[in-house]
């Protein structure tokens, strides 16, 4: 019963720090993009004369969509095109269920993991549930009896498909090095240290190659800019066009929480997760020589604000590079992908085993 | 450029007037061709993302040095607020229209019909009367100028030999919910 209760607590709290950093995303993206372009961004919503800088237009949106109407085109397929914006979203959120967010808290003797759920196939599970996303993207195309719309589906599934076979053989490095598919094992085994205790062992000093492989597949995985064929908010159609009302605003929410998965995806394979440098189980070693006894307590925290400081970072970066980038013509897309991304992770998969086979591990 | 027959005949018509007009396109689209090292993408991407990190660093730095009152000189951001912080107008901007007056409050137009005569938009209707004043012949009894149809040309303003109408007032909020009420009349025009 007690297990019962803190796993319930976990998962509630993942979803809830989750959704409301995807919703804050919303503002995120307002600002830093306003900023970058030496503009102010959206600031003129107010709640009794407070702006808050601008934080209530996201609340303003969830409002303006949830009383929008909510169009069905004639001749769609009703239940598809009604389940395919859930279907997103539920897909994009349930793998946050295997992402660590932070060590081992140790309560009256329990220990608990924090992690929602202690999956030892963890990274597959969360790579199959990214999978599955495309299944919204694919069925809103289908059933909304457009045909631009369809074609965006297509774009959509054909990009996905070709980048998360990229996206997966780029991970094979970091599973091959650290062993095991685990998260939280792999977050472990990241707090080892090489050139004699100087460099922590984070996946992105062990297979930088890897880092980049997966960092662009990823960028692509989340649909938007530079890779932001199946949507194509300002020009081309995309598979979302008959959307409206909150509908819609779920498959931007999709969206959003995807940018948040990868960003806490590449947190955990590459940058250790919850690890801090030099933070162990009872507290700082310093490579110099000096130590600095923690208790159990501070050190989770350490880990848990550790991992949403990596997690905003990568967040803040894939917000750059979105409003940096232009997009991908289609050709210049696949040929990224099948062409240059593909081969160069399999080539990175072939030499980390000839490297580990002769560093005979 | 050597294989030009492919995309055309050489003998056909025009054949040299073809040639010429592609060796120009061809010098216009001769670029460098990219090394290895720029087709990976990779050095546009680093320097893109570096010139906007560094807009958005130096930028973020000045607002929230502002949030304490540091460096207010200095903008972190080139936006005006506009109803709140208007831009300033340029001198000679063509603005809303207004009529002059005379020294007694009358209007300076002596309803010669220039302005209406040059209007291109035709949105300047004068009726003319007597003037009580001999030394001054006409002045209009009713001076109707459609905001909706003018386009701003400022031909008016130039072609009167009163200097009556000027388009100087800064009014840039012009709109109105029906047209009848963008049509102004004499006392409209002559209120500031």
């Amino acid at each position: 019963m007690n297990d019962l209760l803190i796993k319930f607590i976990l998962s509630a709290g993942t979803l809830f720090i989750m959704f409301n950093i995807a919703g804050l995303l919303t503002w995120v993206e307002r600002k830093q993009s306003a900023v970058m372009q030496d503009r102010i961004g959206a600031n003129r919503a107010s709640i009794f004369g407070m702006k808050a800088m601008g934080m209530f237009h996201a609340l303003a949106d969830v409002l303006k969509m949830l009383s929008k109407e909510e169009f069905i085109p004639e001749g769609a397929n009703k239940f598809l095109f009604n389940i395919a914006p859930y279907l997103s979203v539920t897909f994009a959120l349930v793998g946050f269920a295997a992402i660590p967010i932070g060590g081992e808290l140790v309560l009256n003797g329990h220990s608990i993991q924090l992690q929602a759920a202690n999956l030892n196939i963890a990274l597959i599970f969360i790579f199959a549930m990214m999978s599955m996303g495309v299944y919204g993207v694919v069925l809103a195309g289908f059933s909304s009896n457009n045909n631009y719309a369809f074609l965006g589906g297509m774009r959509g599934a054909a990009q996905m498909i070709a980048y998360e076979i990229t996206m997966g053989a780029a991970i094979m490095g970091v599973i091959m090095v650290f062993n095991t598919i685990d998260m939280q094992a792999l977050d472990r085994a990241q707090g080892a240290y090489m050139l004699g205790g100087w460099l922590p062992k984070w996946g992105i000093f062990v297979q930088p190659l890897s880092f980049l492989l997966f960092f662009t597949a990823a960028t692509a995985e989340t649909k938007r800019t530079p890779f932001d064929l199946p949507e194509g908010e300002s020009e081309i159609i995309g598979y979302f066009v008959e959307y409206s009302g909150m509908k819609f605003g779920m498959f931007f929410l999709a969206d959003l929480v995807e940018t948040v998965l990868v960003a806490a995806l590449m947190a955990t394979l590459f940058f250790g997760g919850w690890q801090v440098p030099y933070l162990h189980a009872d507290g700082f070693y310093f490579p110099w020589g000096g130590h600095m006894a923690m208790a159990n307590l501070p050190v989770v925290i350490l880990g848990v604000l550790s991992f949403f400081f990596k997690v905003a970072l990568f967040i803040w970066f894939l917000m750059a590079v979105r409003w940096t980038l232009p997009r991908f013509r289609y050709d210049q897309l696949m040929n990224l992908g099948w062409k240059i991304l593909l081969p160069i992770s399999l080539i990175n998969i072939a030499v980390t085993a000839v490297v580990i086979t002769l560093l005979g591990r | 450029m050597e294989n030009l027959d492919k995309y055309f005949d050489p003998k056909g018509p025009f054949a040299a007037l073809r040639v010429s007009q592609m060796k120009r396109s061809w010098k216009q689209s001769n670029r460098r061709e990219l090394n290895w090292w720029e087709n990976t993408y990779l050095p546009m991407l680093i320097s893109g993302i570096y010139l906007t990190s560094k807009h958005f660093f130096y930028n973020v730095t000045f607002h929230i040095l502002h949030l304490f009152g540091i460096a207010k000189g200095t903008k972190g951001a080139v936006t005006y607020q506009y109803p709140e912080m208007p831009r300033p107008l340029s001198s000679r901007l063509r603005t809303r229209h207004r009529l002059t007056k005379r020294e007694d409050g009358s209007p300076r137009c002596v309803a010669c019909m220039m302005c209406e005569t040059v209007c291109p938009a035709r949105c300047i209707e004068i009726t003319a009367a007597e003037h009580p004043d001999p030394n001054i012949e006409k002045y209009p009894s009713e001076f109707i100028l459609d905001l909706g149809k003018c386009v701003y040309c400022g031909f008016c303003v130039e072609v009167c030999p009163e200097d009556a109408i000027r388009m100087d007032t800064g009014n840039l909020k012009i709109a109105e919910y029906s047209r009848d009420s963008m049509i102004y009349d004499k006392k409209r025009l002559m209120e500031e």
